[in-house]
């Protein structure tokens, strides 16, 4: 069974949930933008969490089944189909996806996942390094793996498929170089400027309050850099491993998902939590996913 | 020794060469290490474990000695864009430029900007040069540059502002490999015009 590729929208790529432990080479993790919907796809069709979906953006990209698939659309609406149900698709079929509403990223999941070669456990693609084999083009064939396994129509709670514009964050380790309180009022824009690397916001600068140069250290995921103009830029899954601009805070993960559905022109804000906080908020999350 | 990263990574305050990488890769629900100059970002699985244990078990790990790495002996061809206005820069002959990289011995700080990427500390004082004002759009594999008081070897075709001097044919970086990077933290390297 294979899906062919006949458009790839704007950007389509082969994820799962990342490929851990090549920081030491300069490789970061990867992985789907939105780890919950792609977890949430395979669970409806009884894959294991990790198995490889796409992850198509904005336009969506059309798809040709020729064998026919059980697949599931989860994470940003698709025009095509209802997001979060099982669909038998009809050999033959074609499903134009997009173009995407309520955020940025839907998952096509298929039953039995898409099988690729993997590089270090993942078949996730890698954009910086080309791990992973980069994006899409039209006329791709990919192949659909086998399962014996049985989707389940599983009511997802809406918390679970809905997103925040108002990320949550933790102080960052140079959050003391900053005027913080211009940050937490700002209101800010995501810039065309956005991408798998990193999101480049655009608001009233944050001046820093300190000038020395700092040593380049590494950097986390969701991490909120402060460059010489002022503008914020998130670090997202294809990051770079290091950096030398200041951090003023940090995305809690359990708003990690809520980064991945960014669009370019959203207006977004932050609003300080503490560690425990962000703890818990990750944990109540988690309990939620395990109860389907 | 600590720093709070973010809820998921904590920063342990100890040059990579010195930290024994492999024993904090061993802790149950660490999933990442990002090795910088000074630093080590831990990165765990906040489902598996807590800041706390984490740091419970990284103060168990001694420190281990700087010199545990692998030396490797790189073929140059110093024939870079930036080599003649890099030596006037500093007042010397392109040969003298040669003579003083190739005589140093340097070690790998760490990986980072693009995979495979060794940040390399030990270049002589004489060759320190500022970055290019505008970085270059695209800068070839194997380029060797130089980059304030540091030089590297750019892994694969990139966009990038450091002095290019010269260039290798030698794979830094190849996925298939374990592991991916040829140059690790804590190896030395030294160069060898060809």
């Amino acid at each position: 069974m294979t899906i062919l590729v006949q458009s790839p929208g704007l950007l389509t790529t082969v994820q799962d949930l990342g490929r851990p432990g090549h920081g030491i080479d300069g490789v970061s993790r990867a992985g789907a933008a939105d780890p919950i919907a792609l977890r949430l796809g395979n669970l409806l069709l009884g894959n294991p969490a990790n198995t490889p979906a796409l992850e198509t953006t904005l336009l969506g990209g059309t798809y040709l089944f020729p064998d026919g698939a059980t697949i599931a659309l989860t994470g940003a609406t698709p025009s095509a189909l209802a997001p979060y149900e099982i669909h038998r698709i009809a050999p033959g079929q074609t499903i134009q996806l997009g173009p995407l509403t309520n955020g940025a990223r839907c998952y096509l999941c298929v039953q039995g996942g898409i099988k690729t070669a993997k590089i270090a456990n993942s078949a996730s693609t890698h954009l910086l390094s080309g791990l992973g084999g980069g994006p899409l083009t039209k006329g791709a064939v990919l192949n659909i793996g086998p399962s014996t396994n049985k989707p389940q129509n599983i009511q997802i709670p809406p918390v679970l498929k809905t997103y925040t514009k108002t990320l949550r964050v933790t102080r960052g380790p140079q959050a003391d170089q900053f005027e913080s309180k211009l940050f937490y009022q700002t209101e800010y824009q995501v810039t065309q400027d956005t991408n798998r690397m990193g999101i480049r916001l655009a608001g009233s600068p944050i001046p820093t309050t300190h000038d020395s140069q700092m040593r380049t250290e590494g950097v986390p995921l969701g991490a909120i850099q402060i460059p010489a103009n002022g503008q914020p830029i998130i670090l997202f899954v294809d990051q770079q491993t290091t950096g030398g601009y200041p951090k003023i805070a940090n995305v809690i993960t359990a708003d990690l998902p809520s980064l991945g559905q960014l669009r370019p022109g959203d207006t977004i804000g932050f609003e300080q939590v503490s560690p425990v906080e962000a703890r818990r908020l990750l944990l109540e999350q988690e309990a939620l996913i395990n109860a389907l | 020794m600590f720093r709070y990263g973010s809820d998921q990574s904590l920063y342990l305050d100890r040059p990579p060469a010195t930290a024994n990488l492999p024993a904090l890769t061993r802790i149950p629900g660490v999933v990442n290490l990002h090795p910088a100059y000074d630093s080590v970002l831990i990165v765990f699985d906040p489902l598996a474990t807590t800041h706390e244990a984490i740091q419970k078990a990284a103060r168990q790990i001694p420190a281990t000695s700087a010199k545990q790495g692998r030396h490797h002996i790189i073929p140059v061809t110093y024939n870079g864009p930036d080599l003649a206005a890099l030596a006037s820069h500093h007042n010397i002959s392109p040969e003298r430029v040669i003579e003083l990289h190739a005589a140093a011995q340097y070690t790998v700080a760490f990986l980072g900007f693009v995979p495979g990427f060794a940040y390399l500390e030990g270049l002589p004082q004489a060759l320190h040069t500022p970055r290019l004002p505008a970085p270059r759009k695209l800068v070839p594999a194997g380029s060797l540059g130089i980059a304030g008081s540091q030089t590297s070897i750019y892994p694969a075709a990139t966009p990038g502002g450091w002095q290019l001097i010269g260039h290798t044919p030698i794979e830094l970086f190849n996925p298939a490999n374990e592991p991916m990077s040829l140059l690790q933290p804590g190896d030395t390297v030294t160069f060898q015009p060809a």
